[in-house]
């Protein structure tokens, strides 16, 4: 077992000794280096690496689904496969990147390891569940994945009721992994509030607090209010496939459409999981890369908090054609287009951030680029969606998978890429080639545009998601997006290569290579077990001080 | 060093051992203040996923008022009304717990919570008289319904018993998984664990057991009464 779960048996209130090494620190990576004192690790960021490495063979998998539909949408017709696998494909396409990808992997890989970092602290609240998170996490998709291949589902990804509870593929144990993937997410949540609250080095004030801590925080509320709900939303239609119960079938006088009022008021809010912790990121990328104080701090940190509370309140705008009454539209739709000013708040502190700062033009600060196009493109047709006449013609259309492609996928894959390279230094204590980065960033939002822009224009020219065949004036747009998605998998194929190059052969990174405030870097590249060497660190200075303002000069190294 | 987990072995008899704080904690009162939080958060999901039930039966009883009123009129009052004295009263022997364990009185810990426990389970056996009385009938969720009582050949009365079962049968679970903690924290008192510094297991499971009583005070007006 590694050194971080054991425990000194202190008098009451007194602060713990450092531990038992004082002259030797290993660093996290070698402290331990049997396959058990990974597998069973308390250390979050053990735990983070693993969810790391776990998130990315999802990532494979989903992505592998992903062109399968791709190809085969080329032709018209049939082209690779049956209408059956297509429908299973794309379905297990949005499981995976979903549940297995999306939600987990800015909390799980970058939060777990930055997060108590980031708060000066040892390690989270709970390391046991943190450790159990992840193994909940892997249970779940392995109930999934057996699943999947044991016939897999053709529902698509929102599983909607009374077609589930109906199609004899095999939804219940694909359901039931996403159920105990759920509480996965809670426990994550649970620990990275009490952690917050609990656990921060003397020094930080919540207003002192990195904006990537206030993303997770805002994150871990969505998770932990919204989760449950989902979880029994699919016991129920588990139950209802399982013994006919007819609580969602209309043909038992059940209500199919309490099964989209239970399913959104999770799935909605969970965009917001999987954009929070880009945020997040990205407020920390922007900062360190312009080599100036974030602007509007605590606006940038308040409307996190604001959007995870209106995210709440805008699950309607999916059921705009649900038959619910034009009040209850209107009133959605104003509630969805909240959503948009507390971004737009964020953005414009970022681009405030950006200017007259000094721009060093590394591989992060050119996926912050893609991510600032993503989330303004794709929150500007968020925001045509959210306006109900605008969402009855596009409904359901190839409109809505570029729009959610845009700003749910885009950019947080930007921001997934963007701490990959921003933090790889410092979890990894190598560096890695930055031309090869620039170009793989270059081609993967190239590649990202390619795809989506055609499906943009698909929809608005009225062609159907999810169908398997298609009139032959769709072609040519069609060919474009797969084109594009060729381009995109080549470019996350050439970081994996460079990525997987550095980590053996790249060269000894600095503690701090970045030159960046953030708290993180004040301890070594790669960080001892227990976060820092000798007593708990005090917190002096802000997080995103980059620029003494009194000055107005840019600070040297750390 | 030793393991967190582990429970302190040698102790003189009466003594209330030194309460252990875990290495990654700066201190007793931050380790038990994040306890305590976690476990609220904890008791919010619960709350949360109970609360879906709840707008199901809500939305079904707007769809069918007058399949629910009548099935609920063959819910039996007595029973029901027993087994809510009982949970109340297990919630006080709870609080009790905690009350003795301030004062590390871990006998009387034990005793409060073999007192809860068996009312637990006194729950659980109206529960199975309730249940086999309606399995008997015929009064089943769903498709499984054959009672052919003529009140309850209404539209809405299977959605009825299909609610009944699925919210008293995860509260019924949740019983359960509060009986094993209870025992489970019941263990430790009875190795003399707790004293004034050191009683947060008592009342963190104590909260769960709250949470099963808070919960079954409103499945009962919800199923029973309206």
């Amino acid at each position: 077992m590694s050194p971080s779960s054991s425990s000194i048996a202190a008098e009451p209130g007194a602060v713990p000794a450092p531990g038992e090494h004082h002259d030797h620190h290993p660093s996290y990576l070698v402290d331990g280096t049997t396959v058990k004192s990974w597998l069973l690790t308390l250390d979050h960021k053990r735990i983070g690496v693993m969810y790391l490495i776990w998130v990315l063979l999802f990532f494979l998998v989903g992505g592998i689904y992903a062109l399968v539909v791709r190809l085969e949408l080329l032709t018209p017709g049939p082209t690779i496969v049956d209408a059956m696998t297509y429908n299973r494909a794309f379905t297990m396409h949005g499981v995976v990147m979903i549940f297995l990808f999306m939600i987990p992997a800015i909390p799980g890989a970058f939060g777990n390891f930055m997060l108590p970092l980031m708060l000066g602290a040892k390690d989270v609240a709970f390391p046991r569940l943190n450790l159990l998170s992840l193994y909940l996490l892997l249970s779940g998709a392995a109930i999934a994945i057996w699943g999947m291949l044991n016939g897999g589902m053709d529902t698509g990804w929102t599983f909607y009721t009374p077609y589930s509870t109906h199609t004899t593929t095999t939804v219940a144990p694909i359901l039931f992994g996403a159920f105990i993937i759920g509480f996965s997410s809670i426990a994550t949540g649970l620990n990275f509030i009490v952690t917050t609250h609990t656990m921060r080095a003397p020094g930080i004030t919540w207003f002192r607090m990195p904006l990537f801590v206030w993303a997770m925080y805002a994150t871990a509320c969505i998770q932990v209010l919204a989760t449950p709900v989902l979880g029994l939303v699919l016991l129920l239609v588990v139950g209802e496939q399982l013994f006919q119960f007819g609580i969602f079938d209309p043909a038992r006088g059940g209500d199919p459409v309490l099964f989209q009022h239970l399913f959104w008021f999770y799935s909605h809010p969970a965009v917001y999981i999987m954009v929070l912790p880009a945020f997040g990121v990205m407020s920390e990328v922007v900062a360190a890369f312009s080599r100036k104080n974030i602007f509007g701090y605590r606006a940038v940190a308040f409307s996190s908090l604001g959007i995870a509370f209106v995210g709440f309140f805008a699950w309607g705008h999916h059921m705009f054609v649900s038959g619910q009454s034009t009040f209850n539209a209107g009133v959605f739709a104003v509630l969805t287009m909240l959503v948009g000013v507390f971004t737009a708040i964020k953005v414009f502190n970022w681009v405030g951030t950006v200017y007259k700062g000094a721009v060093d033009f590394k591989t992060p600060f050119a996926y912050f680029c893609g991510f600032l196009y993503f989330t303004v493109f794709g929150g500007m047709t968020g925001v045509a969606f959210a306006t109900a006449s605008l969402d009855v013609p596009w409904h359901d259309t190839y409109f809505v998978v570029a729009h959610f492609h845009f700003i749910m996928v885009g950019a947080t894959i930007m921001a997934f890429m963007a701490a990959l390279h921003y933090w790889f230094p410092k979890m990894f204590g190598k560096t890695y080639h930055e031309g090869w980065g620039l170009v793989s960033a270059a081609l993967i939002i190239l590649g990202f545009n390619a795809t989506f822009i055609p499906q943009f224009l698909l929809g608005n020219a009225g062609m159907p998601r999810r169908y398997y065949e298609y009139p032959e004036r769709f072609q040519t747009l069609n060919v474009a997006s797969t084109t594009g998605a060729t381009l995109l998998a080549f470019g996350f194929l050439i970081t994996a290569i460079y990525l997987t190059y550095s980590l053996v052969y790249g060269e000894k990174a600095s503690s701090n290579p970045w030159n960046s405030r953030g708290y993180e870097w004040l301890t070594e590249s790669p960080p001892p077990t227990h976060n820092f060497i000798g007593p708990q660190p005090v917190y002096t200075d802000e997080p995103h001080f980059y620029v003494d303002r009194e000055k107005a000069e840019v600070p040297d190294a750390v | 060093m030793q393991s967190s987990s582990a429970a302190p072995a040698h102790h003189a008899p009466g003594v209330p051992p030194v309460p252990t704080v875990a290495a990654h904690f700066a201190s007793l009162d931050v380790q038990q203040h994040a306890a305590r939080l976690g476990m609220w958060l904890f008791l919010a999901t619960e709350i949360l996923l109970f609360a879906g039930l709840f707008v199901c039966y809500a939305n079904y009883r707007f769809m069918f008022p007058e399949g629910f009123a009548a099935a609920s009129r063959h819910l039996n009052l007595v029973l029901g009304t027993v087994n809510t004295l009982v949970l109340i009263t297990s919630s006080f022997t709870a609080a009790m717990a905690v009350h003795y364990a301030k004062e590390a009185k871990n006998r009387q810990v034990v005793v409060m919570f073999i007192l809860t426990i068996l009312m637990a389970l006194g729950f659980l056996v109206i529960k199975y008289f309730e249940y086999s009385h309606k399995i008997h009938v015929g009064q089943l969720p769903g498709p499984y319904f054959t009672d052919t009582e003529p009140s309850l050949q209404v539209p809405g009365v299977p959605m009825y018993f299909t609610i009944y079962f699925l919210s008293t049968g995860l509260h019924g679970f949740h019983v359960i998984i509060g009986m094993i903690v209870l025992t489970w924290v019941g263990l430790k008192a009875n190795r003399n664990e707790f004293s004034a510094r050191n009683y947060t297991a008592v009342e963190l499971g104590s909260m769960y057991w709250h949470l099963v009583d808070l919960v079954w005070i409103f499945l009962f007006p919800m199923l029973y009464l309206i």
